[in-house]
């Protein structure tokens, strides 16, 4: 029979070697962010892959959820005769908190996911070893670009995605709630601060380097073949995904504590 | 079990000028499992030595440890009478410059075309301009049998052959003083073994490099090999020419070139 002390003190001291691996291989990767040689072709396609490519999936999100959003509020604040906060509440919660999360989480599943599994895949594979050998650091060739691509095409992600989803809650308040388009668009404005956009785009710099680092770190640590390659994808999902939602708390309590 | 550590006769004919690679009293374990117990081996510049060994004595891992993709416990691994071992940034660079490595299976790079994958050592490495690099891959590819059309192709739609063929010319492009061969013949058919066991001969004659390739494949070892050693318990417990393998008194390496289940290896495995 185990004891359960035993269990736990082995889960902790699990639980603080990953940590312990996990911040080396950060410092590793900052380190690499500031030294050269720097490969800015593959900074460009690594945009391209995760931003440009995550635009359909993440403006649909953005759409739909800005449209539920706008039919939600407007349900709830007619048991209290406020319909017409409606535009505020659409936006400020928007470009705040749903934008930049909904975001963030479907990066997580489309992004770190296809990282992790390519760089597992080449670990197993030895091409990370034959980087080296070829006299290429793999974190300069390989992590940086994800790195600096996720956390610069992010935030443009989400401007775009607050853009849409705003859209879709104006679209579902004129057709569907008929409310006053000209009144709908000044309410939206006149009720947004610069802080409410700020904040949501810093989260979504903080959610990009995540989800990279994840994707990134799960890639370059996956061992075996295929399941070890799985095991890594499904680790480098869940670990970004928990991620976000911890350091959206704690970005939140930074902007707007009192 | 251990083995008494004793100068390769083959060994001292190195001693006479600074050797390409020696490696001296190396150890590695990973927990428990010891894998390397105080390997000697030493390479003299120009020399091809083959190493030999079941599944699981620690090939790879010596391999690994003198790329530095390992560190070793303990011990001394020396390129030109450098020390390599806690080598790292531009210090570890600058050593592997002198070295190409064929890997298993060749560990072709996905995201680029064959002649990229020939030329990335010269473009990443050694800074070269992509057309001027590309000229150099193509030649080497034309080397190892393969035209330009192969070389604008995709690594995945290659034949495993033509994928070492491809990892044979990368290993070669940026002409370095060592190359390692890691099972370069494993996963092929005799024939296309037998080819690829032919240009490792050619391209490593004309380059003049001294080569240590570690394989299963006793047609390989007889091919491309002045010399031969046998790794077992984590050391060199033989090492002779290639001629005098077939008549060598080593028990483990009889029972291993003629393939025998009856012999030394099977006690151990009982």
């Amino acid at each position: 029979m185990h004891n359960p002390l035993a269990i736990v003190g082995r889960f902790f001291l699990g639980f603080l070697a990953t940590i312990g691996r996990l911040s080396v291989f950060t410092g590793k990767s900052l380190a690499a962010v500031v030294s050269p040689p720097f490969y800015w072709r593959l900074c460009l396609q690594q945009m391209m892959t995760i931003g440009y490519y995550s635009l359909p999936v993440v403006g649909m999100t953005a759409l739909f959820t800005g449209a539920v959003l706008a039919l939600q509020i407007y349900l709830g604040s007619a048991r209290f005769g406020a319909e017409s906060a409606v535009p505020n509440i659409v936006v400020v919660g928007l470009t705040r908190e749903l934008g930049p999360v909904l975001a963030g989480l479907m990066l997580g599943g489309r992004v770190g996911a296809a990282i992790a599994a390519e760089l597992g895949t080449m670990k197993v594979t030895e091409q990370l070893d034959a980087l080296i050998t070829l006299q290429t650091n793999p974190f300069r060739y390989l992590v940086v670009p994800r790195l600096i691509a996720a956390t610069v095409t992010t935030p443009i992600l989400v401007l775009i995605a607050d853009i849409i989803g705003v859209m879709g809650g104006y679209l579902v308040g004129i057709h569907r709630l008929d409310f006053n388009s000209a009144v709908y668009l000044k309410n939206t404005f006149d009720f947004l601060e610069v802080m409410d956009v700020t904040s949501g785009l810093v989260k979504a710099a903080v959610f990009g380097f995540l989800i990279a680092l994840m994707g990134c770190y799960h890639g370059f640590n996956s061992k075996g073949g295929a399941q070890g390659v799985g095991r890594a994808t499904t680790d480098a999902v869940v670990s970004s995904l928990i991620l976000i939602l911890i350091s959206n708390y704690l970005v939140t309590e930074a902007f707007f504590s009192q | 079990m251990t083995f008494p550590q004793r100068n390769l006769p083959n060994d001292t004919h190195a001693m006479n000028e600074t050797p390409r690679l020696e490696l001296t009293d190396v150890h590695k374990s990973f927990g428990t499992k010891v894998v390397l117990n105080g390997l000697n081996l030493s390479l003299a510049k120009g020399e091809s030595v083959v190493v030999i060994g079941g599944s699981g004595t620690g090939k790879s891992v010596m391999l690994k440890c003198i790329l530095g993709l390992l560190r070793p416990d303990r011990g001394s691994i020396r390129i030109d009478g450098e020390e390599t071992v806690g080598l790292r940034g531009a210090a570890r660079e600058r050593i592997l410059t002198k070295v190409g490595m064929l890997f298993q299976s060749a560990a072709l790079f996905d995201s680029l075309s064959v002649w990229e994958n020939v030329a990335f050592g010269l473009i990443e490495g050694a800074g070269m301009a992509r057309e001027q690099a590309r000229i150099i891959a193509l030649d080497k590819l034309a080397k190892v049998g393969l035209d330009e059309d192969m070389a604008n192709g995709d690594p995945s739609a290659l034949s495993g052959g033509m994928r070492k063929r491809v990892g044979l010319a990368r290993a070669i492009a940026t002409e370095p003083d060592i190359i390692f061969f890691d099972e370069p013949t494993t996963g092929l058919d005799p024939i296309m073994g037998d080819v690829i066991n032919n240009l490792i001969t050619e391209c490593v004659r004309d380059l003049g490099a001294t080569t240590l390739t570690i394989t299963h494949d006793m047609s390989s070892a007889r091919t491309i090999a002045d010399r031969v050693a046998m790794l077992y318990g984590g050391q060199i417990i033989w090492a002779g020419g290639v001629d005098e393998i077939d008549h060598c008194d080593n028990p483990f390496v009889d029972q291993f070139i003629h393939g025998r289940e009856e012999g030394p290896f099977a006690l151990e495995v009982t």
